[in-house]
């Protein structure tokens, strides 16, 4: 069903801009049947292995901190509950642009002003950046994740004596997570679409490269098409996963 | 419970209440709703704070109490729907009383036995009936061993027809000798279960005594009223 969608969508694609531009499309570019033009291809098509990675690692990182950021959001003491509010309203306020500037050109002095020495590499300088900036996200939701979940659950874990924290780890969090998990693949595909912003501090990614080949190539149209597909394929492919994690959570469970 | 009293930001939802329950014991409250019956048992069970007077459980504190001693049943089940009936039972014992997993296992069936199911230890609580529901919660809170079980109208969310396995499990644990608090608006079993029967009334007990004599004769105009309009259909 995936491939056929992402045919019948990029033939779609194909059509409409072939019929619109009659005449200047230069598919050589990018003809496997041509050296050049396979040589081409990968060339760009290895830019998935980094877009992969920045996307996965980021994302993981964005989860954690994200959880971490939601917690105290439900502790009674309101100076506990702080914190979570500032981090999210103020993380949630940089655009990804700036910040992505400032963690790649303005950390490193930062840090080697507290005497620490670090050199931030475009990979690491993307993946912080991304799961900084989707961390905000991934926090609120969580606390709503959390908040749906019953009043009466965290009560009845309560009467057979477990903690706050316990009824959290093992009532609370595992019904919050499949309530989330929609949510929470949005994010994903948001992040490996906003990769796209590491190709500026010089990531050599999905966009990067196919920047770079259209400036050897003078071929934007046919490149940008094809990168415009990778990125359709990525997140087709996140889809069909997210939608087996669900069948697979939500089995068992009619509520 | 000594002068017990509590406030929602300005409304008195109990008022001065002191109330002893000997050991052993099983009382009924029943009331008209908003008369502060349930929040007594939430206030017994730990789960809201109250801003006047004393409460002891055999002369501790509230907080010095070892956890699950007071057991709690709710209308709405409260079951935990992620795990299976058999996780729901040993979360507790296992998570907060340090038991391990073979012995909150052996528990847990022991007390399925007792609230009559024993075969569905592996269903999620969802697959169950709403009556066998309640008798698992009844049973989650045993797995316990608490020294005193609340229940809070734990019939009002049942069928009809389910009503009856409910209650004779709990009548099976009065017969065990267990202190039982239970909100409830089944006469029936408080006729044949409770030893004395309180009626509450706008966050006071209005009265409180052996249920024979309370039915036949009530002494306030209030409790008559109540009891004619719940036992005429």
């Amino acid at each position: 069903m995936t491939f056929r969608t992402i045919a019948l969508l990029s033939s779609l694609l194909l059509l409409t801009a072939c019929s619109a531009t009659s005449g200047t499309w230069g598919w050589y570019v990018i003809d496997p049947t041509t050296d050049n033009g396979w040589t081409n291809i990968r060339f760009l098509i290895r830019g998935f292995t980094s877009t992969i990675q920045i996307s996965v690692l980021a994302a993981v990182a964005s989860i954690i901190i994200g959880l971490l950021v939601a917690l105290p959001a439900f502790a009674q003491n309101r100076w506990l509950r702080l914190p979570n509010r500032i981090y999210v309203e103020f993380i949630r306020a940089i655009p990804l642009l700036p910040m992505l500037f400032w963690v790649f050109y303005g950390l490193p002095v930062v840090m080697r002003g507290m005497g620490i020495s670090i050199s931030i590499d475009p990979f690491w300088g993307a993946v912080i950046t991304l799961a900084l900036s989707d961390s905000a996200f991934t926090a609120e939701i969580f606390r709503a994740g959390i908040q749906a979940v019953p009043r009466g659950q965290a009560e009845a874990a309560q009467t057979i004596g477990l903690s706050r924290a316990k009824a959290m780890r093992y009532v609370i969090l595992p019904q919050a997570v499949r309530r989330i998990l929609p949510p929470l693949a949005n994010q994903f595909i948001y992040i490996v679409k906003m990769s796209a912003f590491a190709s500026v501090i010089g990531m050599q990614e999905l966009t990067r490269r196919a920047n770079e080949l259209v400036v050897t190539e003078y071929r934007p149209l046919e490149i940008y098409t094809l990168l415009i597909l990778e990125y359709l394929v990525l997140v087709l492919i996140i889809s069909a996963g997210v939608r087996w994690l669900e069948r697979r959570m939500g089995a068992g469970e009619s509520r | 419970m000594t002068g017990v009293s509590k406030w929602y930001g300005d409304f008195q939802v109990l008022r001065d209440i002191s109330l002893t329950v000997e050991v052993g014991e099983k009382l009924v409250i029943c009331g008209p709703s908003g008369s502060g019956k349930s929040t007594v048992v939430r206030l017994l069970a730990g789960l809201e704070a109250h801003q006047e007077g004393d409460i002891h459980l055999q002369g501790g504190t509230m907080d010095a109490q070892r956890p699950g001693d007071i057991g709690m049943v709710f209308q709405s089940f409260n079951l935990f729907p992620h795990l299976s009936v058999l996780d729901n039972l040993t979360l507790g014992p296992v998570k907060a009383l340090g038991l391990s997993r073979a012995e909150a296992e052996e528990r847990a069936c022991a007390y399925l036995d007792r609230v009559r199911i024993p075969e569905q230890a592996d269903k999620r609580p969802a697959q169950l009936s709403g009556g066998q529901q309640q008798r698992v919660a009844i049973a989650r809170a045993l797995c316990m061993e608490p020294k005193l079980m609340l229940f809070d109208e734990p019939t009002s969310a049942l069928d009809p027809e389910m009503i009856a396995e409910v209650l004779e499990v709990m009548e099976d644990l009065a017969a065990d000798g267990m202190t039982m608090i239970c909100v409830t608006h089944e006469m029936g079993f408080a006729r044949r279960v409770a030893d004395r029967i309180a009626f509450m009334d706008a966050g006071e007990i209005v009265e409180i005594g052996a249920p024979e004599q309370a039915f036949k004769a009530p002494k306030s105009e209030r409790f008559a009223l109540f009891l004619d309009k719940i036992l005429k259909h």
